[in-house]
């Protein structure tokens, strides 16, 4: 195979998440935006769990990268 | 639908999800050489991958959009499309039809069809599922295309050609692997960008428990939020809060208007094992597998998270009612809005209407023509008798009539989106809501494009030409795919009875396939003509059958009695399951009487492959807990758990 597909699926996470957390730690004071989402900073917490996602992706196919070169 | 406003934080999310999907296309391009790489991707993909893309190809915008105004219009028992639909067909087609596909070498379906039956069976399969492929991905675009106009007053043009766009050139660039590749990361995309959303409607709803509470509420009272058009309809408190209890009542016990045997033989055995074990948009993904094993798994993998689905797709449909239903939320589900040009001559007319005494269809029929939104009837008539209608302020009229607009059903999730999403959150969900409908569309070109070439071009109008030809036919034909497919958008967004009726021929087409496949896979005596006469006529069966029957309340016509009214069904969803069933019944029968009345043409030794009997059983390597067989039995007890858990 190619292309692992876990590379491209963790590098996008990785980075979505990464606007998302700058994005909710910049505005993480602005009470009437997050109003919206029920008083929480989605963003920051949403963006926190995307980077997390990515990077466990990415994990796995570093992984699979040094089982089958 | 009033609009949102994107701003430089939603649009780089949004970029960076199409960079990625072009990226994945042309960084496969080097690996497209042969036919066999750009249609079947060389069949060495894992079966975590082709799982994931089976579900995502079908995963189009329109179930998610679908679903969630199902969960909202019928309740749980949407639910039904899942754990008595899809998971029992897909453990079925890993356990017994994937050996067949797989192992066979046929490169398709209808190819498939060609090898155990004739050309015939081939031909009608094919031309079928091309133009029903077409329609598919034509019906989705323009729904996208309608909900980005609505919402973020995006032009529908540029709309409909700049997604098309995007996913031909992924296509045009990959093939088969691009699209499964694409499709995988579209998968996470869906269930990352919606969840979100679920979570916080269901915080803001109170609870599981807080929404069962209220839909309990709303069964009693469906009239309230325009559920049904007859004000005097009650439904017992657990209508949209159990599976199965309300089915046991009958068709007028429950919102979907079905009963048990309708929901398990027509929709659980029929259309559920027609779509998911015959189409090979979804078939196609498994033929991609690495391997046996890989293939057979495919489904399997697919499975776990779609007995899932219902938690991402349904609940937000029935969240969107519970808050509906609560005080103080300021939420209801979403109706057309009269606008104020219409709103006075509609306030003259039903004060008109009220005085002339005019009969409620007539009157709803004129309203709705005037105010340019269709009516709930049992709302107009209260209206219409009410003496207070003569005499309330203009402005309390004008929202009573607001009130009685029938529901947007369709508009629920991205209602739920506008409402909690903060920017950069609704990014998110709207590429989300992209990455489903462009899963599914590129699902539908890879189908299209396999099917048109191998098995009408090879087969009927170009054969033996080298593979380069037949390579270079399959990027020209994605590119006709993506055009067609953009014309057939064009068609139904100009004709809205075009949508109705597509996907009243997809019945048709798909309602008698199973029959035909079981016979043909596990009894070695079924013949070429008996397999392609019961096609037809079962076909037929269905055309006929939906031209003699009808479902309370429709009128005659598009909705099914043209011909004669011979069957009155309790609901569109009823009609629809015994449809199916009627149609499979007539195949199946066909199929078995002139199987024995011909003689089979193809001898044992070319069958082996193809038929259940005349196929020796693989040798089993693999150890008892990896087997596709123990998987699918573990799979069916969980589905069987869920059902018993909403009983």
């Amino acid at each position: 195979m190619g292309l692992d597909i876990r590379f491209p699926i963790g590098m996008m996470f990785t980075l979505l998440g990464l606007i998302l957390l700058a994005t909710g730690f910049f505005t993480s004071g602005d009470a009437a935006m997050y109003q919206q989402s029920l008083g929480l900073n989605v963003n920051l917490w949403w963006g926190g769990f995307l980077l997390l996602f990515g990077g466990v992706m990415w994990g796995f196919a570093i992984l699979g990268k040094n089982k089958n070169p | 639908m009033t609009q949102v406003h994107l701003t430089f934080i939603d649009f780089s999310i949004l970029g960076l999800y199409i960079a990625f999907v072009i990226g994945i296309g042309f960084a496969l391009k080097r690996q497209m050489k042969t036919s066999a790489d750009f249609f079947l991707s060389g069949r060495n993909i894992p079966a975590w991958v082709t799982g994931l893309a089976f579900l995502s190809a079908n995963l189009g915008a329109l179930e998610l959009v679908g679903m969630a105004a199902s969960g909202a219009k019928y309740g749980i028992a949407t639910c039904h499309f899942y754990w008595v639909g899809a998971i029992p067909a897909m453990v079925f087609l890993a356990v017994f039809m994937m050996p067949f596909y797989y192992g066979s070498k046929a490169r398709s379906v209808p190819e498939y069809l060609k090898l155990r039956f004739d050309e015939r069976a081939r031909a009608f399969n094919s031309i079928s599922f091309a133009v029903m492929t077409i329609f598919a991905s034509g019906i989705s675009l323009n729904a996208l295309a309608k909900l980005l106009n609505q919402l973020l007053s995006w032009d529908y043009n540029i709309c409909l050609w700049v997604c098309s766009l995007i996913v031909l050139l992924y296509v045009l660039k990959g093939g088969l692997t691009s699209a499964i590749y694409t499709e995988v990361l579209q998968f996470f995309m869906i269930v990352l960008g919606f969840a979100p959303v679920v979570w916080l409607g269901l915080r803001d709803a109170g609870g599981w428990n807080a929404v069962k509470d209220k839909l309990e509420g709303v069964a009693t009272h469906p009239v309230t939020y325009n559920l049904v058009s007859d004000s005097s309809k009650t439904f017992q408190p657990d209508a949209w809060t159990h599976a199965w209890i309300p089915l046991l009542g009958g068709p007028s016990a429950n919102p979907m208007g079905v009963d048990v045997f309708a929901i398990v033989f027509g929709l659980g055995f029929v259309l559920s094992f027609g779509y998911w074990c015959t189409n090979f948009l979804v078939v196609q993904r498994a033929m991609a597998a690495k391997d046996m094993k890989a293939a057979r798994n495919t489904p399997l993998v697919a499975a776990v998270p779609k007995m899932l689905f219902p938690l991402l797709v349904i609940l937000p449909g029935m969240i969107a009612l519970a808050l509906t239903a609560t005080a103080g939320k300021e939420y209801r589900l979403p109706q057309a809005v009269i606008t104020q040009a219409h709103m006075t001559p509609a306030l003259g007319a039903i004060k008109q209407l009220a005085t002339s005494g005019a009969d409620l269809t007539t009157a709803s029929k004129a309203l709705s023509v005037v105010a340019g939104v269709s009516f709930n009837d049992a709302k107009i008539s209260e209206l219409l008798k009410s003496p207070e209608t003569l005499s309330s302020s203009d402005q309390q009229l004008a929202i009573r009539l607001q009130d009685a607009v029938v529901n947007d059903y369709d508009g629920v999730i991205l209602s739920l989106v506008k409402r909690y999403c903060p920017t950069g959150m609704l990014g998110l969900a709207l590429t989300a809501l992209l990455a489903s409908f462009m899963s599914g569309m590129a699902g539908n070109v890879t189908a299209f494009n396999t099917v048109w070439t191998y098995d009408l071009y090879q087969a009927y109008i170009a054969p033996n030409k080298s593979d380069d030809h037949y390579a270079w036919m399959g990027r020209v034909v994605t590119v006709a795919g993506i055009l067609l497919s953009i014309a057939a958008a064009y068609f139904a967004s100009m004709w809205t009875n075009a949508m109705d009726i597509i996907q009243l021929v997809f019945g048709f087409v798909n309602a008698p396939l199973f029959a035909t496949f079981l016979l043909g896979m596990f009894w070695s005596r079924t013949t070429a003509t008996g397999a392609f006469i019961g096609l037809v006529s079962g076909t037929a069966a269905s055309a006929l059958f939906h031209a003699c029957s009808i479902s309370q309340g429709n009128i005659p016509g598009v909705k099914g009695a043209y011909l004669a009214k011979l069957v009155v069904l309790p609901s569109d969803m009823a009609q629809n399951f015994w449809l199916a069933s009627f149609a499979f019944t007539v195949c199946f029968v066909l199929t078995v009487v002139i199987s024995l009345a011909t003689k089979r043409v193809k001898s044992d030794e070319e069958l082996k492959g193809l038929v259940y009997s005349l196929t020796p059983k693989p040798k089993v390597d693999q150890a008892w807990f990896a087997r596709p067989e123990f998987i699918g039995i573990v799979l069916l007890i969980v589905c069987v758990y869920f059902n018993y858990l909403f009983w």
